[in-house]
């Protein structure tokens, strides 16, 4: 008879799918929540949780962090029992984590900008106050441009 | 056996803050959870085998972005207003989502599997090239500097564009020039 | 106006000098353990902002000067590059650090190594502390006691 679940392939996914669950967290934060520097709390989580699955799609039942135990004058000693974890995930996401801060700050720079221009954060206020602003200037340029300025 | 338990543990408590920080709208709340979140996840690299990427994430995720969204509520706004229209349009969106990526990982490899392509092709080369051709024993490091400088000097650059973007966008260069103009005026 | 905090002060400035001595460690043994420029950089930045908040910007202004930081960020990435530039006027690809020693070409990678983390860390350090001090010379709105 066929097994009903198969065990070995849950226990084999489920990590992928708890790092789903974070990423998913993540967005719901982005797209849902009006608050901009939450927006970008949102964001971190999505992204940490893409390194994650970067970083377990590297690892190796069994494996050890990639570094060559040295002697004392720096000599690499190889011992071919030992196995190691791809290590071209790790320098992927280690940049990618330095880019990340880079590009955050950058968002909230922004931040700070549009609080000095707008005097708040909430999206919601933000697009009211964009609204304002528009049909004021078509009260004023509206007939000229013919009705919709 | 151990291994997948504290997995588990710290899987458990990052889910925890992510839900808090979707909770809780008193915005230093939500940036020291957001620095939590990220000190588990550098836990969770070194359960990976990360130990650079979890040092990096420490001192990046739980250092560095915590005080400079720290500096940004302090310029512009402690908490957080609530929503005054709430639509099931976002929570149906990420249920979508997540649904269609949970089908995509079905065609992956087990978690672990040394037999994935994955570790196939380029793994073993790098191991074995750090070992003979450039004799350093931090594999990650040889990678970085070496065998993907390019893209290393790339990042670099981006990581120095981000710097000059925000000089311009915040440090005095656009204020004075304002102030230059009014006393031309 | 900075005479409270004097437990954070008196920690600071112990802290402060092991600080910036371990960003060194992790920048120039990034060979045989975890670190390298990434690290080192964000590690000194940090013994730089930690001074700045506790001692106020004026003061972390003083000790490494906007205009040096500006000239960092761009030394790093100058660094990284002539790299490349060097190794291609001694008629080898660029960025192949083979050309620095082409008898023994494994000493040769280490110095290119050694050269190009040292870019990344430079670079990396000057951006940190440049985005620190656009963010905290920034007039905030509120005054510290409105919390």
């Amino acid at each position: 008879m066929e097994q009903l679940i198969d065990w070995a392939f849950i226990v084999g996914h489920v990590n992928y799918w708890l790092f789903i669950v974070l990423m998913m967290t993540g967005l719901y934060v982005v797209v849902a929540r009006g608050n901009l520097v939450k927006k970008i709390v949102g964001l971190n989580i999505f992204q940490v949780s893409v390194f994650m699955l970067y970083i377990s799609i590297g690892k190796i039942t069994g494996g050890t962090a990639p570094i060559f135990p040295v002697d004392l004058t720096g000599h690499i000693e190889p011992d071919p029992s030992i196995v190691y974890s791809n290590p071209l995930p790790h320098v992927l996401i280690l940049t990618a984590i330095v880019v990340g801060i880079a590009t955050t700050s950058l968002g909230l720079a922004l931040i700070v900008r549009i609080r000095e221009a707008y005097d708040t954060i909430e999206e919601e206020d933000i697009l009211k106050i964009e609204r304002e602003m528009t049909a004021e200037d078509n009260k004023e340029y509206g007939a000229a441009m013919g009705g919709r300025a | 056996m151990i291994e997948t338990f504290i997995e588990i543990g710290l899987f458990a408590m990052l889910v925890f803050t992510a839900f808090a920080i979707v909770k809780t709208d008193r915005l230093f709340a939500v940036v020291m959870l957001s620095g939590v979140f990220s000190l588990l996840s550098a836990l969770l690299f070194v359960a990976l085998d990360a130990v650079d990427v979890a040092f990096t994430e420490a001192a990046v995720g739980a250092g560095i972005s915590t005080v400079l969204m720290l500096g940004t509520i302090a310029l512009t706004s402690r908490t957080e207003k609530k929503s005054s229209i709430s639509s099931p349009l976002p929570f149906i969106v990420v249920l979508i989502t997540g649904a269609a990526l949970v089908y995509g990982t079905i065609d992956m490899p087990n978690f672990g599997d040394p037999m994935a392509p994955a570790q196939q092709h380029l793994a073993p080369e790098f191991l074995q090239g750090s070992l003979e051709d450039v004799e350093i024993a931090n594999v990650v490091t040889t990678i970085l500097a070496s065998y993907r400088g390019y893209d290393t000097l790339g990042e670099t650059a981006v990581v120095f564009t981000a710097g000059i973007g925000v000089l311009l966008l915040l440090s005095g260069l656009g204020r004075r020039r304002k102030d230059e103009d009014e006393e031309d005026a | 106006m900075h005479h409270h905090h004097l437990i954070l002060r008196v920690v600071t400035k112990m802290l402060v000098g092991a600080i910036m001595l371990f960003a060194f460690y992790v920048q120039f043994h990034g060979d045989f353990s975890p670190g390298g420029g990434f690290q080192a950089g964000v590690i000194m930045a940090v013994a730089f902002i930690i001074y700045g908040i506790v001692f106020g910007l004026d003061k972390a202004e003083q000790v490494f000067p906007p205009w040096l930081v500006h000239k960092l960020v761009a030394l790093g990435v100058l660094l990284y590059a002539g790299v490349g530039v060097v190794s291609m006027l001694l008629g080898y690809n660029y960025l192949d650090y083979d050309a620095f020693s082409p008898h023994h070409p494994s000493h040769g990678q280490h110095w290119g190594i050694l050269l190009v983390e040292l870019g990344v860390g430079i670079t990396v350090t000057g951006v940190m502390v440049a985005i620190y001090y656009a963010f905290a010379g920034r007039p905030p709105p509120m005054k510290d006691e409105d919390w």
